[in-house]
C-alpha cells in the first residue's frame, strides 16, 4: 500500500458549487484528457500508439477514482500493490497487469502514473497506459501466440518510480529498454506519456488556482455524484427487478489448439444495485488469450452502454461504480491465476462490445446492435533486408486489421472500419515506402456483411506481397464462430487467411500464429469479418440492394439473400423479386429470431476442417477442484 | 489613380470595399446577397461604390474576391458528379478511408458515415502500378483504361478525379490517362492527384483530388461569369480570389485548383484582421470569429497568420493548405439545453440556425439560444441603432426560463449567466487549441473579434485568457472586403521527399527547395506578377524518423543546411512537447510559396474626438452583470471619434455587430476606426 508524503497540513473542507461552475470543471477536464491523447499521438514512434491510437488517458480524484477518461485504470487497484512512499515530483510506471489489479491487461502495456500535487497536497491523479510494439520477449511484437507463461511475453515491469522527485531514474530505464528490440520507440512513446500525464497535472493545477481547491475537490465529488444519481435512474428504468439476463459468446481459440472459450455473462438487478456476473464463462486458457478483466473496467463497459445514449456529453467517471456489484471467478478466462500468459488479451477486450450489446439490447432495442468487428487483429512482418543500401538493416512491422462494422438500428454498418475509437489504417503508400513489401489489394469482399433490413459492414482483404525474406505474426479470431445478426439479421461471414507462395502453391494460416517463414513474392491474404446483419434482409429497399450490386458491395448472387433478383443491366427485376421475397416468407417461421449466431458450436466443430482448412480446436473444461 | 476592389459575399450581404491606393480612402457599399446568382449583388455593390466615389467601372484596377461558393458546393452536397479512377485493386479507397470512426468507445453506435464524394458505382479502377520509389511495376494498360473510361461515359460523370497508387513518385501514367480521357470524355475537367496533391498517403490525397473536382464546375461557372459580367460591365482589372491560405490567386489558377478555395471566406477574416490589427499596432493576435452557429478561432503570429496543411468543412477533411481556422460548433444560434438524467446545462451542438433561430427573433423559435441569454441579460438591448432586427425581450425570457425552471436556478437572468458561462468555457476551448496547446501564451496576444457575435463575448474572454487588448474592428463584412482588398497574389508548390536526413546531402535540400520555387514562380508570372517583384518565402514538415506527424518549419532561404534544419526542428519539438529525441530527422514534405507585393493601401483616420465619448450616447440600459443589474450606456458606434474612452459598463452598437464592455473595462476608439478593450485597473491586464 502506497504512503503518500503531503507537506500541506489540514483537510479541505467541502463547499457548495454552483451548477455553473461544475459544468465549467467538467468541460475542462474533458478538455485536458483529450490534450493529453494529443501530446502522445504526435509524439509516439512506435506504430501501435502512433497511428493506431492505442493508449488511454484519466484524470483521477485525490483517491484515485476516475473523473475523465475511457477506460478505469484502477489507480486505488494500483495503489494497493505498490510498497513504498510517493511525492511530489514522483512519476511511476509498470507493465506488470499481475502487480496492479488487471490496471492493464498485458505486458505490452506501459502504464504512467503521476500524482498531481497542488500547494503540497495531492489534488488528483493522472495516468495514462499506450501499446508498446515491441516490449522484448521470444518474438518480435512480444505476442507469442504458444506463451503459457507470461515470463515469454517479454520484460515485466514491476510498479516502480521511473522519476523520483522530479529525477530520471536512468538506470532502471537504461535496463529496461535494454530488453526491447526497438529501444528507440519505447524510449519515445514512454516520454510522451510522461509529457501527457504532466499536461494533465498542469491543466489541473490551473483549475484549482482558477477556482479555489476546495471548489475543484467539491466539484469532483459532484461529478461522480452525477452520475451515480444517473445511472441509479436508468439502472430502474432498464431492468426488471430481480430477473437474470445472459448472453454468451465466444473467442474461437487460444493459439494451442484449444477452443471456442465460452464469455458468459449475466445481469440481476435488484433493489438499487445490479450485479455483473461473469460465471460460467470457460476456464482460464492454456495460450495467451486470457482478458484478465479488472472490476471496474467492466463496470465502464456496461455504463459506457448504459449512460452515452441518454447524455452524450456526460463526462464520463467513477461516480456510479458503488451502484454495480462484478464476480469474476478466479482460473476464469477473465482472471486467470499467474503467471498465466497473457498478450494476447486482443479479441477478449474486443469481443466485450459484442457481450455488452447482446446482454444489454435484450432489454432495450435501441441499443440492440448485431456483432461486428470486435477485435483488433494484429498482424507483424519483420526481418532483414538481404540486399539494396539497408542491406543487414532490421525491419518490424506491426499493424491492425479492420473489418465489418455491424447492422446498427441507425443504419448499415460501415465496411472496413474499426469498432474501437480512433483507430485508423496505416496508409498502403507509407507502409510500400518504410517496408519492403507492395499490397495488391485492400479492398472489401461482397457479401461478407451479414444481410439484413440494415447490412453488416463487409470485411476487408489486404493483400500483401513480401519483398524480402522474413517471418509473420497473426492474431486474428472469429474464424470459426459467426459475427451473429439480430432481429432477423443474418450473420456476417467469418474471416480467413491464406498464403499464395511464389512457387504457386496456397496455404491456409491459423489465425493465431508467430514465427512463420515467408519469402519474397509470396503474397498473404489477410481477410477479416463481416458485421452481423440488422432487421429482415426481405424487408431492405430492392432499389439498394441492386445499387449495392452495382457498387460492387453485393454479388448478384448475394443480393438473392435479400430476395432481390438483379438483372443483367443492374436493375431489379420487379417481378422476380416479389416472387422470390414470398417464396422465402413462406419458407421461414413467422417470428424471426432475435439472435442468429449461425450454426450451434458442435455442428461447427465438427464441419470445421471442411469448411476453414484448419484443424478443429478441443473445448476446454474445468478441471474439478 | 489606382483603386482595389475587396468583394465579400455572405449569407445576407454583400459588401464592396473601394481603396484608393495612394490616400487610403475608402467608400463601401453593402448590398443584398443574391444566392441565386451571387454575381447580380456583387455588380450591384460595385455600382454602388464606384458612382458614390464618382468614378467610372473602367478606373477598377483590381477586383479581389473571397468566395464561399466551393465551400457550399460541400456544405450543401450540390457538387458535381465525379468520377474516380484508381490503380487495379484500390477501389473502395473512399468506401474505406482510414477505417476511422468518431466518437467515444461506443462511438459506432451512433455515427452515421457520409456518402464518399465520388459514388462508388462511378469509381473505375486501371491495371497498372508504380512502386514508392518511382518505378514503374506494371506498364499502364492503355486498353484497359479505353474500357474502364468507356463506363463512366454513359454514367452522367461532370468530372474526373484521377489518382493512382505512388503517383506523388512518378506521374506519367496519371498524366496518360488525362490524355486518353481528353479523347473518350471530352469536355469533362480532369483533376490528377499528382497536380493537386504530389503527397504520400493515397486516401488523403484521392480526396483531395475528388473534392477539387467536386467543386470544380461551380467554381468555373461562377469565376468566369462573374469575369465576364465585370468585363461587360466595363471593369477593365483583373478578377483574383482569394484562397484559403489568405493569398489570392487569378480567376484562372483558382479555376484549375479550386480544392485551394475551400476557407476562402475564414481566410478573408483572418487576412482583414490582420489588416485592422497591424494598423493599431498589434502584430500578434487571435481572431475570435463568432456566428451564428459557429465560432473561427485562429493564430497570427507577426502579422502571418499560422498556415495548416488540412482544410476542414462539414464531415469533410482534405489536404490543402489553408489558414490555420479552428472550428468551435457554437455560436449565438447555439440552443441551451437541459438533459433530464443529469440536469447538467449544456449548450449546443445543436443550433436554431437561421430558421427559426433564437426566440428574440420572433420568427417561431421557442428553445433559449445563446442570443436569447445576451438578450435577457440586456447585452443586446432590443432597440438596437440601426439593428437589421427587431428583437423580442418576452420570448427570449420565456425561452431562457425553461433552463432556470429545469436546472433549478432562481430567475431567467441566472441562467443566462449560465448559458454565457458555459458557451463561453467552448470558445475558451477553441481558444486554447490555438494557443497553449500549440505552445504560445495567449497573454502575449490580443484578441481581435469581429462576426456578430464575436465582440458580445470578447470582453469575457479575454478576462479568461489574458490576451489584452481585444480588438473590435469596424463592421465584420468590411473586415473580410479589407481582407480581400489588402492581400497579395500567392502561389504554391509542394512535393513529398521522405528521406532521413543521414540519407540527404544539403545541397539536395536546396536543389528540391528551388525547384519548387521556380515551379510556383513561373505560374505567378503567369498571373502577371513580373519574378523581380516576387517573394519566396520556404516550409518544410520534418519530423523524428518513425513519428506519424510531422511539424511544419518555415525554412528562412533555400540554402539553409540540414543541421540548421533539425535545429530549428528540435527547438519546436521542444516547444510544443517538451522533450526531444535522438533519433535521425526525416524531411517529408516540402513546400515554396511565391506572394506577390502587397498593395500599398493607405490608411484612414477617424476625425479626432475629445475622448469624451457622451455625442455617441444612445440611451441608457440595465444590464445584468455577476449577479446585479447595473446601469449601462448604450453608444451608437458610428457617431464615435478617435480617442473617445467608452467605460463599462456599456454596449456600442452598429448596423451588424455589438459590442459589449465589462464593468471594469473601458474600449477606446482608435484613430483607424477599430475599438481597443483593456482592463481600467492594470493588475488585470
Amino acid at each position: 500500500m502506497a504512503e503518500i508524503i503531503e507537506t500541506a497540513t489540514g483537510r479541505v473542507d467541502p463547499v457548495s458549487v454552483d451548477p455553473v461552475t461544475l459544468d465549467l470543471i467538467e468541460n475542462g477536464l474533458r478538455n485536458a484528457r483529450y490534450e493529453m491523447d494529443e501530446v502522445l499521438f504526435r509524439t509516439a514512434l512506435s506504430p501501435g500508439i502512433r497511428e493506431q491510437h492505442d493508449e488511454f488517458p484519466l484524470i483521477g480524484d485525490p483517491s484515485g477514482k476516475m473523473v475523465v477518461g475511457q477506460f478505469g485504470l484502477s489507480v486505488p487497484d494500483f495503489l494497493d500493490g505498490f510498497d513504498g512512499t510517493i511525492e511530489e515530483g514522483d512519476v511511476l510506471l509498470t507493465s506488470d497487469p499481475y502487480a496492479c489489479g488487471a490496471a492493464i491487461s498485458h505486458a505490452n502495456d506501459w502504464l504512467v502514473v503521476m500524482p498531481i500535487f497542488h500547494e503540497g497536497r495531492v489534488v488528483g491523479w493522472a495516468s495514462m497506459f499506450g501499446h508498446m510494439s515491441d516490449v522484448g520477449g521470444k518474438t518480435p511484437s512480444s505476442m507469442p501466440t504458444d506463451a503459457r507463461t507470461i515470463y515469454e511475453e517479454g520484460v515485466i515491469i514491476p510498479p516502480f518510480k521511473l522519476y523520483r522527485k522530479g529525477e530520471l531514474s536512468r538506470d532502471a530505464l537504461a535496463i529496461i529498454l535494454n530488453q526491447v528490440r526497438m529501444p528507440d520507440w519505447n524510449r519515445a512513446d514512454l516520454n510522451g506519456l510522461v509529457a501527457a500525464v504532466r499536461t494533465a497535472g498542469r491543466r489541473v493545477t490551473e483549475m484549482c488556482d482558477r477556482f479555489g481547491t476546495a471548489t475543484y475537490l467539491s466539484a469532483l465529488d459532484a461529478l461522480l455524484q452525477r452520475n451515480y444519481e444517473a445511472m441509479r435512474v436508468l439502472l430502474a428504468a432498464v431492468f426488471e427487478d430481480g430477473k437474470t439476463i445472459s448472453f454468451t459468446d465466444y473467442i474461437c481459440d487460444d493459439g494451442v489448439g484449444n477452443g471456442p472459450y465460452e464469455l458468459k455473462l449475466s445481469l440481476t438487478r435488484t433493489g438499487e444495485k445490479v450485479h455483473l456476473d461473469f460465471t460460467g464463462s470457460s476456464p482460464q486458457a492454456a495460450g495467451p488469450v486470457n482478458y484478465y478483466i479488472n472490476e471496474n473496467l467492466a463496470r465502464m463497459f456496461f455504463g459506457i452502454y448504459m449512460i452515452t445514449v441518454a447524455d452524450p456529453q456526460i463526462l464520463w467517471n467513477d461516480g456510479f461504480y458503488p451502484l454495480v456489484d462484478v464476480t469474476i471467478p478466479d482460473g476464469s478466462y477473465w482472471k486467470p491465476r499467474y503467471p498465466a500468459a497473457l498478450s494476447g488479451r486482443n479479441h477478449g477486450i474486443g469481443r466485450v462490445f459484442d457481450l455488452f450489446g447482446g446482454l444489454l439490447g435484450q432489454t432495450n432495442p435501441a441499443l440492440l446492435n448485431a456483432a461486428g468487428f470486435s477485435s483488433s487483429p494484429h498482424f507483424m512482418y519483420s526481418g532483414h533486408y538481404t540486399s539494396g543500401e539497408r542491406k543487414g538493416e532490421w525491419f518490424q512491422l506491426y499493424s491492425i486489421g479492420f473489418g465489418g462494422i455491424p447492422g446498427r438500428p441507425l443504419g448499415d454498418g460501415p465496411d472496413g472500419h474499426s469498432l474501437w475509437p480512433s483507430f485508423v489504417n496505416i496508409p498502403c503508400e507509407y507502409l510500400e515506402s518504410y517496408y519492403p513489401l507492395r499490397i495488391e489489394r485492400w479492398e472489401t469482399i461482397a457479401d461478407t456483411g451479414g444481410p439484413g433490413l440494415n447490412r453488416g459492414g463487409n470485411g476487408v482483404d489486404v493483400a500483401y506481397v513480401f519483398g524480402e525474406p522474413g517471418e509473420i505474426a497473426i492474431h486474428d479470431d472469429r474464424w470459426l464462430t459467426y459475427p451473429w445478426g439480430v432481429n432477423g439479421g443474418h450473420p456476417g461471414t467469418r474471416g480467413t487467411k491464406w498464403i499464395d507462395r511464389a512457387d504457386g502453391s496456397r496455404e491456409v494460416i491459423p489465425s493465431k500464429i508467430h514465427g512463420f517463414p515467408v519469402s519474397e513474392g509470396d503474397v498473404l491474404h489477410f481477410v477479416t469479418w463481416g458485421g452481423g446483419g440488422w432487421g429482415d434482409p426481405l424487408e431492405r429497399g430492392a432499389g439498394l440492394v441492386a445499387l449495392e450490386v452495382r457498387r460492387g458491395l453485393v454479388t448478384v448472387e448475394g443480393a438473392r439473400r435479400y430476395g432481390v433478383v438483379v438483372a443483367d443491366d443492374g436493375a431489379v427485376d420487379s417481378a422476380a423479386t416479389a416472387a422470390l421475397r414470398e417464396r422465402m416468407r413462406v419458407g421461414r417461421p413467422a417470428e424471426l429470431p432475435v439472435f442468429d449466431m449461425g450454426p450451434p458450436i458442435e455442428e461447427l466443430l465438427a464441419r470445421c476442417e471442411e469448411e476453414t482448412g484448419l484443424p478443429a480446436p478441443k473445448r476446454p473444461v474445468w478441471e474439478a477442484e | 489613380m489606382s483603386y482595389r476592389l475587396g468583394v465579400d459575399v455572405g449569407g445576407t450581404f454583400t459588401d464592396v470595399l473601394l481603396v484608393e491606393e495612394g490616400s487610403g480612402v475608402t467608400w463601401r457599399a453593402k448590398t443584398a446577397s443574391t444566392p441565386g446568382d451571387q454575381a447580380v449583388g456583387v455588380l450591384n455593390g460595385i455600382g454602388q461604390v464606384c458612382a458614390a466615389a464618382g468614378i467610372g467601372l473602367a478606373e477598377v484596377g483590381q477586383v479581389l474576391h473571397g468566395t464561399t461558393i466551393a465551400t457550399n458546393a460541400i456544405l450543401e452536397g450540390k457538387g458535381a458528379s465525379v468520377g474516380l479512377v484508381t490503380t487495379k485493386g484500390f477501389r473502395q479507397v473512399l468506401q474505406i478511408g482510414r477505417s476511422y470512426v468518431p466518437g467515444g468507445l461506443a462511438g459506432w453506435i451512433i455515427w452515421p458515415k457520409p456518402e464518399p464524394l465520388a459514388a462508388l458505382e462511378n469509381t473505375v479502377e486501371v491495371d497498372e502500378r508504380v512502386g514508392s520509389d518511382g518505378t514503374v511495376i506494371r506498364q499502364l494498360d492503355e486498353k484497359d483504361v479505353r474500357v474502364q473510361l468507356a463506363k463512366l461515359a454513359g454514367a452522367g460523370v461532370e468530372a474526373l478525379a484521377v489518382c493512382l497508387i505512388n503517383s506523388f513518385a512518378e506521374p506519367g501514367h496519371e498524366r496518360r490517362i488525362a490524355e486518353i480521357a481528353a479523347e473518350l470524355l471530352p469536355g469533362v475537367p480532369v483533376s490528377l492527384s499528382c497536380d493537386v496533391l504530389p503527397e504520400l498517403r493515397e486516401y488523403e490525397r484521392t480526396v483531395t483530388t475528388v473534392a477539387n473536382g467536386y467543386v470544380q464546375p461551380q467554381v468555373k461557372k461562377y469565376v468566369e461569369n462573374l469575369a465576364g459580367q465585370l468585363r461587360e460591365g466595363g471593369v477593365s482589372g483583373e478578377l483574383a480570389i482569394l484562397r484559403s491560405d489568405g493569398g489570392l490567386s487569378a480567376a484562372h489558377s483558382a479555376i484549375d485548383a479550386p480544392v485551394t478555395l475551400l476557407l476562402s471566406g475564414p481566410a478573408g477574416g483572418v487576412t482583414g484582421a490582420a489588416w485592422v490589427a497591424g494598423q493599431c499596432g498589434y502584430r500578434d493576435f487571435i481572431t475570435f470569429d463568432m456566428g451564428g452557429t459557429s465560432t473561427d478561432i485562429a493564430l497570427v503570429r507577426d502579422l502571418s497568420p499560422r498556415i495548416g496543411r488540412e482544410t476542414e468543412v462539414g464531415d469533410l477533411k482534405v489536404r490543402a493548405s489553408s489558414v490555420d481556422v479552428r472550428t468551435v460548433g457554437a455560436g449565438g444560434g447555439s440552443i441551451a439545453h437541459v438533459p433530464e438524467l443529469t440536469k447538467a446545462l449544456r449548450v449546443g451542438p445543436q443550433s436554431a440556425g437561421a430558421a427559426p433561430g433564437p426566440a428574440a427573433y420572433g420568427k417561431g423559435g421557442t428553445e433559449p439560444t445563446v442570443t436569447d441569454a445576451n438578450v435577457v441579460l440586456g447585452y443586446l438591448p432590443s432597440s438596437l441603432a440601426g439593428g437589421e432586427i427587431a428583437l423580442d425581450p418576452g420570448a427570449a425570457r420565456t425561452a431562457v426560463q425553461s433552463v432556470a425552471d429545469a436546472i433549478g436556478l432562481e430567475s431567467a437572468e441566472a441562467a443566462a449567466e449560465g448559458i454565457i458561462d458555459i458557451v463561453n468555457e467552448n470558445m475558451l476551448g477553441g481558444l486554447r487549441l490555438v494557443s497553449v496547446q500549440q505552445g504560445f501564451d495567449p497573454r502575449d496576444f490580443a484578441l481581435v473579434a469581429f462576426g456578430g457575435a464575436g465582440p458580445l463575448h470578447a470582453n469575457a474572454l479575454a478576462k479568461l485568457t489574458g490576451a489584452w487588448p481585444v480588438i473590435v474592428p469596424p463592421s465584420p463584412g468590411v473586415l473580410c472586403a479589407l481582407g480581400d482588398a489588402t492581400t497579395s497574389l500567392r502561389d504554391e508548390s509542394a512535393r513529398t521527399v521522405l528521406a532521413t536526413f543521414g540519407d540527404l546531402g544539403d545541397g539536395d535540400l536546396k536543389a528540391i527547395l528551388n525547384e519548387l520555387a521556380a515551379e510556383a514562380g513561373e505560374r505567378l508570372a503567369g498571373q502577371g506578377v513580373d519574378p523581380a517583384d516576387q517573394t519566396t518565402s520556404y516550409q518544410v514538415d520534418v519530423r523524428y524518423h518513425g513519428q506519424g506527424f510531422e511539424i511544419p518549419i518555415p525554412v528562412p532561404g533555400s540554402a539553409t543546411t540540414l543541421p540548421e534544419l533539425a535545429a530549428l526542428f528540435d527547438a519546436e519539438h521542444e516547444r510544443l512537447f517538451s522533450f526531444l529525441l535522438t533519433v535521425d530527422h526525416e524531411l517529408v514534405n516540402a513546400r515554396a510559396t511565391v506572394t506577390g507585393p502587397l498593395p500599398t493601401v493607405g490608411v484612414v483616420a477617424l476625425p479626432e474626438g475629445s475622448g469624451d465619448p457622451s455625442a455617441a450616447l444612445a440611451g441608457t440600459h440595465r444590464l445584468h452583470i455577476g449577479g446585479k443589474s447595473v446601469a449601462a450606456q448604450i453608444y451608437d458606434r458610428g457617431r464615435l471619434r478617435a480617442g473617445d474612452d467608452v467605460r463599462g459598463p456599456a454596449v456600442v452598437t452598429e448596423m451588424d455587430s455589438t459590442t459589449l464592455v465589462l464593468p471594469g473595462h473601458h474600449a477606446v476608439v482608435h484613430p483607424s476606426g477599430s475599438l481597443l478593450l483593456n482592463p481600467l485597473n492594470a493588475e488585470e491586464a
